[in-house]
């Protein structure tokens, strides 16, 4: 086999697309960055001579759920994200080989590939038991997850697990499960909460670092603003319900059948940041309120002592129907996040609009950073 | 120790090399294996040693019952759903709820569903990869692949330039340099016995069941609102069905979403049968003298049995998938299983990281301890921290030893086919009897990894062609004017006993799976799951009986000592689970649960 290592452009024409699509591609990166044109031959120049980018994807205390749903995607297929986008090297999940040819992996892409690879992270270290809760290679799991971040350019946290601790730190988080930030606390990690998060947020995040060569921007508490900037109740296709005070009042009631708001069933809805209602579910068929199940708050730190779920959020007076409480708006927008951050695609010409201030968005400081029950 | 014989009557000897494998990956969860081999590189010793420990029952004290479907769903994101259907069927059973008959059949049909995708997934992107050689795949004549894919099967995409086109984007993906998940793969192993062509057409089907997949759980997303994690609900399901008026294009469930669900359930036959059972054949067709892992199969298997046809019905004769216990190989003989009696489902603790105060006894779930003890036996090699070789005299595992009637068993789609089997059922003989036929095996072949694994995709076809059944069932009650999805008679903790235990069982996609519940004063007393992982990854008991994983890889020679090709092989045709088979501990390392059965 070859130890040779193709460009990100060669695996493009070699997947099928052609010269033409690929510098239009480039040209259509470095207008979506706000470039001048010239940029789109750099972009193209970056792109012919970088590798694909290497993702060493670890999995910790967790059930998985994020892989399964990682290869439900529909657009980009999970198939094309790992031919053509990514090169994944390490995902215990679906790699062929195990043990110490698996583990060898580990040690040789963070030399190779130094501060131009990504750490994604499904699941979360334990810390209590000297952390061997969880034990990869006969040693605690958050040992080899710093040994790895350490030399990652970035890292992604997916799912509720890796960025807030989810089911099994609820209480009383037996296992100390601790989320990544609090033990990789020198490197950009973008948190892509739920339970799991959406198939195509996860391969969108992965899309715009790869195509954009950035970070997306990231709300205060690490989200992308793109998919964690709403709150579920705000598109939810339930709202006018809402607003005219048709609630289901019993499970499979004549309100249940008619699709009105699902609040008192105790719905999470109007807390809960996340795109289930205008991306939803599996290709768009359906997402849980249009199931005629409430939402559970699945991307919320502390969904899960929050219950019990099928508890109402608070009684409903004038109804917090039309944005009763105006977001807030924060200045702490992604920005610091991940300045300097810059993925191999477009290396580093995109680098001077990452930073760029911004105004005027509405990321917050988050209503729901509320205190742990 | 050096050669000794298990009470359950296997020969295990530690005396040679070790090797450990750790990670075993394609798994769900953390799993470490360490073997002894012979100066031939054969097996005589095994010791499988669950790495992962989240609590999940510990968390559920003390909470809504309504809730814990949700919670236990999360032990499991591959095989998900099955632990809250269980869930919900525990709590159903402790509160004395009944269910309607259709939120039966849309259970049914979500429990089908996802064996189907499970069962393929498993197939092809967990398992595959230990019988397939993809970089042999390179070598293969495109003309003769599609040759060999159209003597096996009708299924459209096999043409000369369909695999041609395969063929050449994997040869620029290996030329690349950067081999992704194929990187330190086992290529070119002596125990890969296919030739390219046969290599190239299961390479061209992981691709298109990966793609595949993603379409069949979107029966969960219908009735569920998403996967993974779909919403359940005790009582019944939340989804309401609306087929007529102005509202029905906003209800959860109308005529449109019924179709969408129909088109789904043709697909998925469609593919099952025509790639994932004719690739399984072939491959079979080429490893058929490779008859090693039987283990326990064939000898001690446990199957709760599944799919009531009318709601609410426990009884063996309204179970499709039939219940029953085989024990010493007497497939003669299907013994009754009573998951509420406290001498059958035991578990032992003495060689897992737990302590009873009592450590030669088994104790029920309704009466189960767990108390945390994470303790390294005198023989281990290497430091708390850093595990080089496991004592397997000593306590080794975070999954403890589930025993029925003191017996190790194997449970998973193999042990549900030879309960169905035994019990001379047609559905599931002549399947497997036209297997072997075709193979040319004798019975006895059944009981191997490869019969395991061909069981599973048996299973996959039945599992197929059952959501069909259940898509009729549930158009011919709507068509019959019920519409009902929930009972909410008892939704309010005021309708409920004081006190109410009760116990939930599914056929999940890995095997038997168990919930039991104690409700006390509307809130969780107690919550224990025994889990299909924990029955086959069970570690060794009092006794000394080995569980199904390590009795399976005994006597199998590896081709390369260097390489756990077969180990992977073996251990995945149980497709192992270890985020299900892993237990809870107490918050303080205190004693945490003893509860006194009523």
């Amino acid at each position: 086999m070859p130890a040779e290592t193709h460009t990100f452009y060669e695996v493009m024409r070699a997947q099928g697309t052609s010269r033409r699509s690929f510098l239009k591609f480039c040209s259509l990166t470095a207008a979506a960055l706000g470039l001048e044109p010239f940029y789109a031959a750099r972009i193209a120049e970056a792109m012919e001579t970088k590798p694909r980018i290497p993702v060493l994807w670890m999995h910790g205390l967790e059930c998985t759920c994020c892989s399964e749903s990682f290869i439900r995607s529909g657009h980009p297929l999970a198939k094309d994200v790992i031919l053509k986008m990514i090169s994944l090297d390490y995902d215990d999940t679906l790699m062929a080989s195990a043990g110490y040819q698996a583990e060898a992996i580990l040690d040789e892409i963070p030399k190779k590939y130094p501060g131009q690879y990504i750490l994604a992270v499904e699941g979360n270290p334990p810390l209590n038991e000297d952390g061997m809760f969880c034990i990869v290679g006969g040693r605690p799991f958050v040992n080899k997850l710093k040994e790895v971040a350490s030399n990652a350019m970035a890292v992604i946290a997916w799912g509720a697990c890796a960025s807030w601790g989810c089911v099994q730190s609820a209480r009383p988080n037996p296992t100390a499960a601790t989320p990544i930030d609090k033990v990789i606390t020198d490197k950009p990690i973008i948190k892509v909460p739920g339970c799991p998060p959406i198939a195509e947020v996860m391969t969108g995040v992965i899309t715009y670092v790869v195509t954009f060569g950035r970070l997306p921007e990231l709300d205060a508490r690490g989200r992308p603003l793109m998919f964690y900037g709403q709150r579920i109740h705000d598109k939810c296709y339930r709202r006018p319900h809402f607003d005219a005070g048709q609630f289901v009042e019993a499970w499979d009631d004549q309100g249940a059948r008619e699709g009105y708001c699902l609040y008192k069933m105790g719905c999470r809805g109007p807390t809960t940041y996340n795109a289930c209602s205008t991306t939803r579910w599996n290709g768009g068929v359906s997402f849980p309120i249009q199931a005629g199940h409430g939402c559970i708050g699945c991307s919320e730190e502390y969904f899960w002592d929050n219950g019990p779920f099928y508890q109402r959020l608070s009684p409903i007076a004038a109804g917090f129907g039309v944005e009763a409480t105006a977001d807030e708006v924060g200045g702490a927008v992604a920005a610091v996040a991940g300045a300097g951050v810059v993925a191999h695609a477009a290396g580093s010409i995109v680098k001077h609009v990452y930073g760029k201030k911004r105004s005027g968005t509405n990321a917050r400081s988050g209503p729901d950073e509320g205190d742990r029950p | 120790m050096s050669s000794i014989t298990t009470p359950n009557g296997f020969s295990v000897d530690n005396s040679g090399r070790r090797m450990v494998v750790d990670p075993v990956t394609r798994i769900e969860g953390h799993l470490r294996v360490e073997v002894n081999l012979d100066a031939n590189n054969t097996i005589q010793n095994a010791v499988s040693s669950g790495t992962m420990w989240r609590g999940l029952e510990v968390i559920l004290r003390g909470r809504d019952p309504r809730d814990a479907w949700a919670f236990t769903e999360r032990i499991c994101g591959v095989c998900t759903g099955v632990h809250a259907l269980t869930s919900v069927r525990a709590v159903e059973d402790a509160l004395g709820i009944k269910i309607p008959a259709n939120a039966n059949t849309i259970r049914n049909l979500m429990l089908a569903t996802q064996w189907a995708q499970d069962h393929l997934i498993h197939f092809y992107h967990l398992h595959a990869l230990d019988w397939v050689d993809v970089v042999s795949a390179l070598k293969a004549d495109p003309k003769a692949t599609s040759a060999l894919a159209q003597s096996i099967s009708p299924w459209p995409n096999s043409s000369p330039g369909y695999f041609r086109d395969v063929q050449t984007r994997l040869k620029k993906f290996v030329e690349s340099g950067q081999l992704g998940p194929f990187m330190n793969g086992y290529w070119g192993n002596a125990a890969y016995l296919l030739p390219p062509v046969a290599n190239l057409m299961a390479v061209s089907h992981y691709l298109e069941a990966l793609d595949f997949q993603r379409e069949i759980i979107k029966i969960h997303t219908v009735f569920g609102g998403k996967n993974p994690h779909p919403n359940w609900l005790v009582g019944g399901m939340a989804c309401a069905i609306n087929l007529d008026g102005p509202l029905a294009a906003g209800a959860p469930v109308n005529i449109v979403q019924l179709n969408l669900v129909s088109s789904i359930v043709d697909r998925t036959i469609a593919f099952i049968d025509q790639v994932y059972i004719p690739d399984l054949k072939a491959i079979a067709s080429f490893y058929k003298g490779w008859q090693y892992g039987q283990g326990l199969s064939g000898r001690n298997v446990l199957a709760y049995g599944e799919f009531p046809v009318h709601a609410n019905d426990w009884s063996d004769g309204n179970l499709m998938m039939p219940r029953g216990a085989i024990v010493n190989g007497k497939i003669s003989e299907v013994l009754p299983v009573d998951l509420r009696d406290p001498n059958q489902v035991q578990e032992f603790v003495d060689h897992s990281w737990y302590k009873y105060p009592n450590e030669a006894i088994g104790l029920h779930p309704w009466s189960g301890i767990t108390d945390p003890d994470f303790r390294l036996g005198a023989k281990t090699v290497g430091t708390k921290t850093h595990i080089r070789q496991l004592d397997e005299a000593a306590k080794y595992s975070f999954i403890k030893a589930p025993r029925w009637r003191g017996h190790a068993m194997e449970v998973g789609p193999l042990s549900r086919f030879t309960v169905g089997y035994a019990k001379g059922m047609p559905e599931f003989k002549e399947p497997v009897d036209k297997l072997l036929k075709d193979l040319g095996l004798p019975f006895e072949a059944l009981f191997t990894t490869l019969g395991r694994t061909a069981a599973r995709g048996l299973e996959a076809s039945w599992a197929a062609h059952a959501m069909r059944t259940f898509h009729d069932q549930l158009m011919a009650n709507l068509r019959a004017g019920d519409l009902a999805t929930a009972s909410t008679a008892k939704w309010e903790p005021s309708t409920w006993p004081a006190e109410a235990k009760g116990v939930g069982q599914v056929e999940a996609p890995r095997g038997a799976l168990g919930h039991w519940v104690h409700i006390k004063s509307g809130k969780i007393e107690s919550y224990q799951a025994v889990v299909p992982t924990t029955w086959n990854g069970s570690p060794r008991d009092p006794a000394g009986n080995i569980g199904p994983f390590e009795a399976a890889l005994l006597n199998t020679p590896l081709a390369d000592g260097t390489q756990p090709l077969e180990i992977l092989r073996t251990l995945h045709s149980f497709d192992p689970c270890l985020a299900c088979s892993t237990h809870v501990m107490a918050p303080d390392g205190g004693e945490l649960v003893r509860v006194q059965a009523l």
